[in-house]
């Protein structure tokens, strides 16, 4: 059974420059997948559509997304805001902006606590108390009362990931979480978020550019490019032997499976003409 | 490195200390001017006319910082004066504040058609020369408190809603608002909680520089004779007489000068500090 399942998912700029073709993936209950592709090719785009902040110059053109089984886009806009609210979250790439710089880190853990879930502050306290410590963070009270200037890039992230799973929700979209970070604070970040998943069994779109990363937190994985999914598949079988052409070079470029000299092999010309043409073909299929 | 740093924090300090200080003095002075004043401010003694202050040649003691043409006591005046002005400033300050602010935020925030709509306005507004704009109004409304007042929301409100509105835009698109958005918060709720905490020191410093304005207004209104009836005392209006008489008593000139210029003053630096002092980043 999908905790969430994208139909169709059609995007397209205000101009009608199609941004996402015809997207469907699925994440199982507690499944972890990967939402792979290079700069541009809309990974964030679906997320944003899931998660229904789509930017203004965009617009949803087709196709379903369900939630626990509930056709989100079918629901009056309050009631989606709901839903999502208290069953999706977001852990965003960038630490920096995505805290409030002017509220106190507390406040902006408890909101959805007390917002969707209508629990009490002195409550919901306690339990942002228990998550910072969750997430690792030393001396949770006094990181409540700082503002987000004050601390770390990790710590930040840190608090950002307890923020994601404080509502229980059983769907997170994580937004390349480790990108903004540096690579000792990466690794201890990805292993924190695993960490989380697991013991809150929890659905998690992983988004990333980095197949290396891929290997170490998904059970399935799918490739974008130019916002057409190219592959589907579940992540042992795609190191193994990927079918698309693209995600074979792709693999080659990932620096792990490259030549012991350490050499990055890029994506080359003619298999990036033959996927563009791909999607080329699969455009013109569409506007008959 | 440390200690210049030191030092550029201990600026904002001695200028909010400095510029409130004045304000504040200001403040006591024009509640207390019916029992500071020595005189009557209206009273004429034209056997006093243009007594010099204090410590020139031929002073009177009782008349402090000297009389104009009219024999009237300076400093009475200037308290006087200081009650209009600072009326002025707070009451036209914060009005224009409040409406310039709140388009500023519902077409930086909301952007759509309401963003189209009060762009367009602004545009129409900058086109006009503000003091023609102003006169004009006057003309239209007729001199009085209500009128100047008026004028100046009217006239200053793109002020705000300009600035407001580009730091709007620019919160809007950061990450923060989308996970405000996904935890289900209104866009009121996220306007309000989010986005105006992080604009806030913007428009206090906006705010404090729009009072500075207003009392420059409602004096050049003064001194070209259209603010309040004309034997009330106005820093503007004490300050257009004086012209008259600049070579035989500059102290008529010089004094609701001074004043004028150290409030303006004081305006602009308590905004500038206050700002540093609201924003978390930088305190
Ligand atoms: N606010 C926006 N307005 C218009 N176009 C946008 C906007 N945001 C993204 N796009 C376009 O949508 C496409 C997909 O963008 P998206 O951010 O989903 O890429 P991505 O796969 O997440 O890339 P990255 O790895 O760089 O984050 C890009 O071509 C981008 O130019
Ligand atoms: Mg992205």
């Amino acid at each position: 059974m999908s905790y969430l399942s994208i139909q169709d998912l059609s995007v397209r700029l205000r101009n009608g420059l199609p941004l996402l073709r015809k997207v469907s993936l699925d994440v199982k209950a507690g499944e972890v997948r990967a939402l792979v592709g290079e700069s541009g090719a809309g990974k964030s785009m679906i997320g944003k559509a899931v998660l229904g902040i789509l930017p203004r110059a965009v617009r949803l053109t087709g196709g379903k997304i369900l939630l626990d089984g509930e056709d989100l886009l079918a629901l009056p806009p309050k009631t989606r805001r709901q839903r999502i609210g208290a069953k999706a979250a977001l852990i965003p790439q960038d630490p920096l902006t995505a805290l409030n710089p002017s509220r106190r880190i507390g406040p902006q853990i408890t909101d959805r606590l007390v917002d969707i879930l209508g629990w009490k502050r002195p409550e919901a306290e306690a339990r942002a108390l228990e998550l910072l410590e969750e997430v690792h963070i030393q001396s949770p009270g006094r990181v409540m009362k700082s503002y987000p200037h004050e601390l770390s890039g990790g710590m930040r992230q840190r608090i950002l990931i307890a923020s994601a799973f404080a509502a229980e929700p059983k769907l997170i979209i994580a937004d390349e979480p480790t990108t903004a970070l540096d690579v000792t604070v990466q690794k201890q970040i990805l292993k924190l978020i695993r960490e989380m998943q697991e013991r809150h069994q929890t659905a998690l779109l992983f988004v990333t550019h980095d197949l290396g990363v891929v290997s170490k937190i998904s059970q399935s994985l799918s490739v974008l490019y130019a916002g057409k999914v190219i592959e589907d598949t579940d992540v042992r079988a795609f190191f193994d032997a990927p079918r698309h052409a693209y995600s074979k070079a792709l693999l080659a470029a990932t620096p792990k499976y490259t030549d012991p000299d350490g050499s990055l092999m890029p994506v080359p010309d003619n298999i990036i003409a033959a996927v563009e043409r791909e999607v080329a073909a699969f455009d013109a299929q569409m506007n008959e | 490195m440390r200690d210049a740093r030191g030092d550029i924090r201990q600026l904002p300090g001695l200028r909010l200390w400095l510029s409130g200080g004045w304000l504040l003095l200001l403040v006591l002075a024009a509640i207390f001017a019916p029992m500071l004043s020595p005189h009557d401010p209206l009273e004429q003694d034209l056997f006093a006319a243009r007594l010099p202050p204090f410590w020139e040649q031929g002073a009177d003691p009782a008349y402090l910082l000297g009389t104009d043409s009219l024999g009237r006591d300076l400093l009475s005046r200037m308290l006087y004066g200081a009650r209009l002005a600072l009326t002025v400033a707070l009451v036209a300050g914060t009005l224009t504040c409040l409406v310039g602010a709140t388009l500023g935020l519902i077409a930086g925030y909301y952007r759509g058609w309401a963003d189209l709509v009060i762009s367009r306005l602004v545009d129409i507004w900058m086109a006009f020369p503000p003091v023609l704009f102003a006169i004009l109004l006057i003309a239209v409304l007729g001199t009085g408190l209500t009128s100047i007042i008026i004028a100046i929301v009217v006239i200053d409100w793109t002020r705000f809603s300009r600035v407001v509105r580009a730091e709007a835009m620019s919160q809007g698109a950061m990450d923060y608002v989308a996970s405000a958005q996904v935890a289900g918060r209104s866009r009121l709720g996220i306007a309000l909680a989010e986005i105006l905490p992080n604009v806030l020191p913007t428009i206090v410093a906006l705010l404090t520089l729009e009072m500075g304005i207003a009392v420059i207004v409602e004096a050049i209104l003064s001194f070209v004779n259209l603010s309040i009836s004309t034997d009330e005392p106005t820093w503007g209006g004490m300050i257009a007489e004086g012209r008259t008489s600049i070579y035989q008593a500059w102290w008529v000139l010089v004094f609701p000068l001074f004043a004028l210029f150290l409030t303006v003053l004081s305006f602009s630096q308590l905004g500038e500090g206050l700002k540093e002092y609201f924003d978390p980043v930088l305190r």
